[in-house]
């Protein structure tokens, strides 16, 4: 990317929109081919599409999404159209914005921020809005009391991520993603500094609380209230059809890469490798090596998905309240005071 | 303006501020219409709940939307025409429909079975609760949120259902049972083929019990839920697991007479003590272990002999009246024959397991969140066509 950085800055705007715009289906494509495709199927003993494409049906989600697009779009007559129409692209931004901020190598970042994180956890919860938004404007039952539930849900479970993050902050002393990076790759292990000091060894219980904040936030399965398919229909979603559904799905699998995106970050040394330290090949093996680690992270969020069932709306707050932020209180403060000691 | 004026003015302004103060503090009701169309459902049962928040104020249950006439449609057909129709009253578990109504009309005719027949006609009839009893095990689940159990559900029930199928050549609806014994005899590897079949069964039912009754948040989500105590749920007619799951002790393949073969066999009646979700689902996965146990025994046991008793090739039932009742996979089943003989019955009354459990919903959903619902409807277990016929 030497030769990007002597772009002029609207040029290079444009390469980092297009970048960031190709990486979110790109995103959801890869997890839903891998995760729901092929791992659910696996789980649930049976067989994902093996057909479409010749090996192994891995063209089923791309026809998936043209057959999407072909669909009639269909607005319910009593909806407000406006609104209806805008809310896919609101909760679609959320995490387009996210990936602003992710760093997959030494200078493979849109815009390294000072505040990277709490950027990031800022906007991640924008989509709710877009969320209250569908609820609201589809004039259904089912989809406003979704969309409530995906409020409450929002407002319980950003604070124990955020205060999981707090830790990590702690320890690196900075809240920017690349600088978080750079913390654990200069950190070492009891004088051992080859594979630095990923941050899992010492946040281990602020990871575990992040994992399930972050599957509150994407409204995965024990905390699916929203959408929950067998009391809500589908809950925000369901007058939504054609290209407006595909919107929300990408959304939600691209919000599922982007948080486990930063959950690698934070907990296991994103894109950094031992090998190289700096220059080119740092840039061309930091998007692998973080995408190895994101699939990782995505497996464990994809893992508890196909296996448990969902939690009922006051023991999904009960868990987040009494359980989740005392949790991470409780490691902020031991974090805080190892900080000081050492 | 007077005083007396300007007193009535700000009494009526202080009027106006209290009313509005209350309108703000009041939260409105909600009415949710809960199907016909539903995925909770798995039919057309609907449920018109009235809602404050997430709380159910009342619900009222509204079926026969799947009304098909069975009782009137059996008054203008021949006996071995109307077991092609019971067939689909509880569907997943078609024979068992079968054998009350024959027992009912054999009893009429005052023709037994020969034990072979009746000993077979045991098999499938616990065969068919099996694979009735291991969709509920799977599709609890997937109403609570857990997608994969209902696919565990669908892969070992069909090894159940191929058996059926290969001894009786309906997969579904097998419409096998005649007046008088059975209509074929067993095929050839039969036997050992089922034997097979029960251990699978049996390993799907420990596979459930680690997968969804160990979990925390199945047990979060059950215990406690939809409470049925013993004499509510006499007093609404519940039967089957649901009275079991209550404590009541109460299983008609024991207590009531039968000439079917569940007397010689060595088996034992589960119940539980809390009456609810978690109770019957706990019930229900040891009755399937326990029906397991019971095939086996029936295949061993399996006498020789004739599988068809001799009755005429019309059949004309004598006129009279009687009650048979078994204990199907849903619950109580029974059919009340009124003959004046002749070729068909003059009236046959039916009396099905769901119809009866459902009663008890709008009693049961009162005071509960909306995700409870479907909790306590699945637990129930009901089948549609059970519940209108």
């Amino acid at each position: 990317m030497m030769f990007a950085l002597e772009l002029p800055y609207w040029q290079l705007t444009i390469i980092k929109t297009v970048v960031v715009l190709m990486i979110i289906p790109a995103a959801a494509v890869i997890l839903g081919y891998v995760f729901l495709l092929k791992m659910m199927a696996h789980m649930q003993s049976r067989m994902g599409p093996m057909e479409p494409g010749g090996y192994h049906g891995w063209f089923q989600l791309i026809g998936d999404g043209i057959k999407f697009i072909q669909k009639e779009d269909i607005i319910p007559s009593e909806a407000d159209r406006r609104v209806f129409a805008l809310a896919p692209l609101v909760v679609l931004i959320s995490t387009f914005l996210l990936y602003v901020v992710l760093p997959a190598g030494p200078r493979l970042v849109v815009q390294d921020l000072d505040v990277g994180i709490f950027y990031a956890l800022a906007v991640s919860s924008l989509g709710v809005i877009g969320v209250l938004m569908a609820g609201w404007a589809s004039a259904n039952k089912y989809a406003l009391l979704g969309s409530l539930r995906a409020a409450g849900q929002l407002i319980a479970y950003e604070l124990p991520l955020v205060l999981a993050v707090v830790g990590v902050v702690i320890q690196a002393n900075t809240m920017s993603l690349q600088g978080i990076v750079h913390a654990q790759a200069d950190g070492a292990i009891f004088g051992i500094s080859w594979i630095g000091n990923p941050f899992i060894l010492t946040q281990i219980v602020g990871f575990g609380v992040f994992l399930a904040a972050a599957q509150a936030e994407l409204t995965q399965t024990p905390f699916d209230m929203p959408v929950a398919e067998s009391e809500l229909v589908a809950g925000y979603m369901t007058e939504y059809s054609g290209f407006r559904f595909l919107f929300f799905f990408m959304a939600e699998f691209g919000t599922a890469f982007a948080l486990s995106a930063i959950a690698a970050t934070l907990y296991f040394g994103g894109w950094y490798q031992p090998f190289f330290e700096d220059g080119i090949m740092a840039d061309i093996l930091g998007p692998v090596v973080l995408g190895a680690k994101v699939m990782l992270i995505a497996f464990l969020i994809f893992w508890i998905r196909f296996t448990f069932p969902r939690f009922r709306e006051d023991q999904l707050q009960a868990f987040a309240w009494k359980f989740l932020i005392p949790v991470s209180l409780i490691n902020i403060m031991v974090t805080a005071v190892f900080k000081v000691v050492l | 303006m007077a005083v007396a004026d300007q007193q009535r003015v700000s009494y009526i302004a202080s009027q106006a501020a209290d009313i509005r103060l209350n309108v703000e503090l009041q939260t409105e009701e909600m009415t949710l219409n809960l199907g016909p169309q539903h995925p909770a459902t798995h039919g057309t049962l609907r449920i018109i709940a009235r809602l404050d928040g997430e709380q159910v104020v009342k619900a009222d249950v509204v079926c026969g939307y799947m009304h098909r006439g069975y009782e009137k449609l059996t008054e203008v057909r021949t006996y071995p025409q109307i077991t092609t129709l019971i067939n689909r009253i509880d569907w997943l578990s078609s024979f068992a429909n079968e054998v009350p109504f024959i027992l009912a009309a054999e009893d009429l005719m005052e023709v037994e079975a020969p034990p072979r027949a009746q000993w077979i006609r045991t098999l499938f009839f616990e065969l068919s609760r099996i694979a009735n009893i291991t969709l509920f095990i799977g599709e609890m689940g997937v109403q609570l949120g857990a997608i994969t159990p209902v696919f565990f559900a669908f892969r070992d029930r069909e090894y159940v259902l191929n058996l059926i199928e290969s001894a009786t050549g309906g997969r579904f609806h097998p419409n096998f049972d005649r007046i008088g014994g059975i209509k074929d005899d067993l095929p050839k590897g039969w036997i050992a083929e089922t034997k097979d079949a029960m251990r699978r069964i049996r390993g799907y039912c420990d596979e459930l019990e680690d997968l969804l009754m160990g979990n925390e948040i199945f047990e979060a989500r059950t215990r406690g839920v939809g409470v049925i105590p013993a004499e509510v749920g006499l007093s609404y007619g519940l039967s089957g697991a649901n009275i079991r799951a209550s404590g009541v002790d109460w299983d008609l393949r024991r207590d009531a007479p039968s000439p079917l073969a569940w007397k010689e066999l060595d088996w034992k009646v589960w119940t539980h003590p809390d009456g609810d979700s978690f109770a019957r689902y706990w019930v229900r996965l040891q009755e399937t272990r326990e029906a397991t146990k019971m095939v086996d025994q029936l295949l061993d046991g399996l006498p020789s002999g004739p599988i068809q008793a001799k009755v005429p090739r019309i059949i004309k039932v004598p006129a009279g009246e009687a009650w048979c009742h078994t204990e199907n996979p849903l619950g109580e089943m029974g059919y009340y024959i009124v003959s004046q003989g002749g070729l068909g019955p003059f009236r046959v009354k039916i009396r099905s397991a769901s119809f009866h459990n459902v009663s008890i919903t709008p009693w049961l959903l009162e005071g509960v969140y909306v995700p409870d619902i479907i909790t306590i409807l699945s637990s129930l277990y009901f089948i549609l066509g059970d519940i209108d016929r």
